[in-house]
């Protein structure tokens, strides 16, 4: 091209042949702006480190080292942790109860009337010391103990089983295979209100009814047992939860707790069906546990029973409320997401801000003037590169970490199923995070102000929330309605409402359900990104 | 598509500042297109509402017939140049071309082609943070060649650029003209434009003053007068006065005479024996032609009224060449 070539006027024919029009190429546009800046990929990069360093951390930092009472090696690691028997569905479980039992073949059923449930619990000041040793027990109930009637599949820890109960303050309960629970007449049992249970197996399947006067009967519910052999271990039982008050103050907790017992009274005991043996047997279940002295015994007077039993019949509860649970559940390794959605929250503000800072944004909208396509290409983009970025963390912190935790400890196990939500879902809290940031950025135009409102929104709930700097209530609300609910989705064990426990955002339990919980911030980032949309198509570039 | 720029009515207000009040013009293919006038005068705003980037309150701005959000690959409709500094700084240059060329549906092909024409391919890897001003309006230009559009128009590029790089511009300009594209030009400085432009659209205070050939407008500029160094300046006044024209001495030997053209002059002078040195038609300099137009329209005058020249006629162009400064008809007054 030469200067000042006079040539005479033609209409210009532009050699540039336009390719197809389309949101592909505007993808394609803010992709290429994505990858060619290399602060922004290192960026992406940090964000997987710190996950993955603060994860692995977690994992790798925590060591027991033990010593048999009486003398005995020191041992260390995973050694000194209890072992615990698994249930049908795999989950670990606590099963310890006296059980009056005999075997009952094939399809049957049992009645009973429950007259009274009273108990013994450890003494309020465990450092007091009282006439008969360190301290005397006194009368009390845990409100979990409980007594009735248990079909289970053997005598083994870890059995199949259902049962019908009475509970301290529970009421009337269908419990079975550890995990479900469903609730019968309300009410505490005493000899003015006693309670009728009934169970009836018709083969794998166990029904459970109760009754106030023993004539009119009230279905509670029917469970499936499977794999509950031809001849079942049926007849009475009682447990009783260890003592465990959690007491929380500013800046942590503190747990006092020790074993307790219960004692039920039984009468009008009912059988229908084949009753081979004829005679009871008593079996402290799990026995070898922490039972105080003279727990687990039953005495026969008449038709009248009196069972007494310490433990419980329940799944483990995860977390650190209580001594001798599991020290991990995946959730755990995941303790570096905060950190990595730190710096997701930078760069996919920047990814917008920059463009405003440099006067860069008038160069894309005059290449796209469909402004709503870019504010939608820009948003898919962070959102994917966040996700897959995320996915790779999460993945290698909860493979990585599985595998360190259970050299030195104890990973308490999830399905598959769980464990791909989890992984999935931290990788979609740190999407959509970043297109709630991106948004922001477009909102405010200001990078520092975009990078601080979402940190303070998210990161700063949680980590007053989780680091139990907060009353759990406190903590509850927060995690229910600000942007860091969407940390629901890492927890990986389910809060049972049948054991007592401190469940709190400290101990990886959090109020909303997992989906939840993201989608309070799916919430967010719509409304915001709305926003956005609407202000960038309004305002002058 | 015709390569036509149509502005029509525009008006636009940024607060209580009437930004643009009823900017009217048509940029024509075949010609580089001079867009002047002083700083404020809504030159950029004209050219972001152009692009669809600022929006008018009232009038419309079409590109060969078109709205700018109409066209669904704009680069390959209008090439802009806005602001060279509008890059990220940590992209290399040929990054920035590529998400461009990208979002136009254009190959890294073309954006080799580019890179060659603005003469950057020494550079094109390195960021674009470490450019010199120059260099980002070259890299401005390639941008604007991506989609090969029929209209260009940039925003002050010989803005920081050095004599040769406006001299390779001001040729490229005429060439992409003389293909037939309409290229518009914006420039505070009427300087830069000289031999640039053949066609000029003057604005000031939202509107536009004069749309009109370089050569209309200077003749308009110089008014007919005519400049005479005589010796015998007395005679001469009352010669010429007593023809019917205006005259005014500027010197001991100099008058300026308006009402007569020069042929006319020396005929009656020499009728009447008077004795002159020179006669010559007054040929006003552009920028002067623009001083005068502008006059009313520099929004911050300078407080001293010395030179006629308001902030932005700083005298010297980026390109080192003296504009024209104290002229005779500012003297003759």
């Amino acid at each position: 091209m030469t200067a000042g070539t006079v040539t005479p006027y033609q209409p210009y024919r532009p050699g540039q042949q336009a390719g197809r029009d389309g949101f592909a190429q505007v993808l394609h546009a803010e992709w290429t702006k994505f990858r060619t800046v290399r602060g922004w990929v290192i960026g992406l990069l940090a964000a997987v480190l710190v996950m993955l360093g603060l994860g692995l951390l977690s994992a790798g930092g925590s060591s027991h080292t033990c010593q048999t009472s009486g003398g005995g090696p020191t041992r260390t690691g995973r050694a000194c942790l209890p072992t615990y028997a698994v249930g049908p569905g795999g989950e670990p479980v606590d099963d310890s109860f006296y059980f009056v039992r005999q075997p009952l073949a094939g399809n049957g059923s049992i009645t009973v009337r429950v007259t009274s449930l009273t108990g013994l619990l450890p003494p309020a000041n465990p450092n007091a010391s009282g006439p008969n040793g360190p301290a005397d027990t006194r009368p009390g109930l845990m409100p979990w103990a409980k007594a009735g009637l248990i079909i289970a599949g053997g005598t083994n820890q870890g059995s199949a089983y259902a049962a019908m109960m009475v509970t301290a303050g529970h009421g009337v309960r269908l419990q079975d295979n550890y995990t479900q629970d469903t609730a019968g007449e309300p009410g505490a049992v005493s000899a003015a209100s006693p309670r009728w249970l009934r169970l009836t197996r018709s083969g794998g399947t166990i029904t459970g009814y109760d009754s106030s006067d023993g004539t009119h009967w009230t279905q509670v519910g029917a469970v499936h047992l499977t794999g509950l052999p031809s001849t079942a271990q049926a007849g009475l039982f009682t447990a009783s939860p260890d003592y465990n008050v959690v007491s929380q103050s500013f800046g942590g907790t503190s747990t006092t707790g020790g074993p307790t017992q219960a004692t039920a009274v039984f009468d009008q005991l009912g059988r229908s069906g084949t009753w081979p043996a004829g005679t009871w047997t008593g079996d402290a279940i799990g026995a070898g546990g922490s039972g105080p002295p003279g727990a687990g015994a039953y005495h026969q007077n008449g038709s009248q029973f009196s069972v007494t039993g310490s433990g419980d019949i329940a799944p483990v509860i995860a977390g650190h409320g209580n001594e001798g649970d599991p020290d991990f559940t995946i959730t755990d390794f995941l303790l570096g997401t905060f950190a990595g959605l730190i710096a997701v929250v930078v760069v996919a503000t920047m990814f917008i801000t920059a463009e405003y800072r440099r006067g860069l944004i008038r160069t894309t909208l005059a290449a796209s003037p469909r402004r709503g396509r870019v504010l939608a290409a820009k948003a898919i983009v962070v959102g994917a590169v966040t996700f897959v970025a995320g996915l790779v963390a999460a993945t290698v912190a909860v493979i990585a970490g599985t595998a360190l935790g259970n050299k030195n400890s104890y990973v308490f196990p999830v399905s598959w199923l769980t464990e791909l939500r989890v992984v999935a879902g931290a990788a979609a809290l740190l999407a959509v995070a970043a297109v709630l940031a991106l948004a922001l950025g477009t909102v405010l135009r200001r990078s520092a102000a975009a990078v601080s409102i979402v940190i303070v929104a998210i990161v700063l709930p949680y980590i007053l929330a989780v680091g139990s700097v907060l009353p759990v209530g406190v903590s509850d609300w927060l995690l229910r309605i600000t942007p860091a609910a969407a940390f629901a989705v890492q927890q990986a064990v389910p809060q049972y409402p049948q054991v007592t426990a401190l469940y709190s955002p400290g101990s990886g339990y959090f109020p909303l359900p997992p989906w939840a919980g993201l989608a309070v911030l799916c919430g967010y980032a719509a409304l915001v990104l709305g926003l956005a949309a609407v202000l960038l198509r309004r305002r002058d570039a | 598509m015709e390569a036509t720029v149509e502005v029509t009515g525009l008006r636009k207000r940024f607060g209580p500042t009437l930004a643009l009040d009823g900017m009217s013009f048509t940029v024509k293919p075949g010609h580089v297109t001079g867009f002047v006038g002083p700083n404020g005068a809504g030159k950029s705003t004209t050219m972001r509402v152009i692009l669809g980037l600022d929006a008018a309150d009232e009038g419309h701005a079409l590109i060969g017939g078109h709205s700018y959000h109409s066209l669904r690959h704009p680069l390959n409709h209008v090439g802009a140049l806005l602001d060279a500094a509008a890059l990220q700084p940590s992209r290399s240059a040929r990054n920035h071309l590529l998400w461009l060329a990208h979002s136009q549906g254009l190959t890294a092909r073309r954006v080799d082609e580019v890179i060659e024409q603005a003469g950057l391919q020494a550079a094109a890897r390195r960021k674009a943070g470490g450019y010199s001003l120059g260099m980002r309006q070259r890299l401005g230009i390639a941008a604007a060649l991506l989609g090969d559009p029929p209209v260009l128009m940039m925003d002050e590029p010989f803005n920081g650029m050095d004599p040769e790089g406006i001299y390779w511009m001001r040729g490229f300009l005429r060439a992409l003209a003389a293909q037939g594209r309409a290229v518009l030009v914006s420039s505070h400085l009427m300087g830069e434009l000289q031999d640039t432009a053949d066609h000029l659209v003057v604005v000031g205070r939202g509107r536009v003053i004069a749309d009109t050939t370089v050569a209309d407008l200077i003749a308009t500029a110089s008014g007919g007068r005519v400049t005479l160094r005589t010796t015998a300046r007395s005679e001469a006044m009352t010669v010429l006065a007593h023809a019917g024209a205006t005259v005014a001495a500027t010197d001991r030997d100099t008058l300026i005479i308006s009402g007569l053209a020069a042929e006319k002059v020396v005929a009656l002078l020499g009728e009447s024996g008077v004795p002159f040195s020179e006669v010559s038609a007054h040929r006003a300099t552009l920028e002067e032609a623009y001083m005068e137009l502008t006059r009313d329209a520099v929004e911050f005058r300078a407080l001293t009224p010395a030179g006629g020249s308001g902030p932005s006629g700083s005298g010297v162009s980026p390109g080192g060449t003296v504009a024209p400064r104290a002229s005779t008809e500012e003297a003759a007054r």
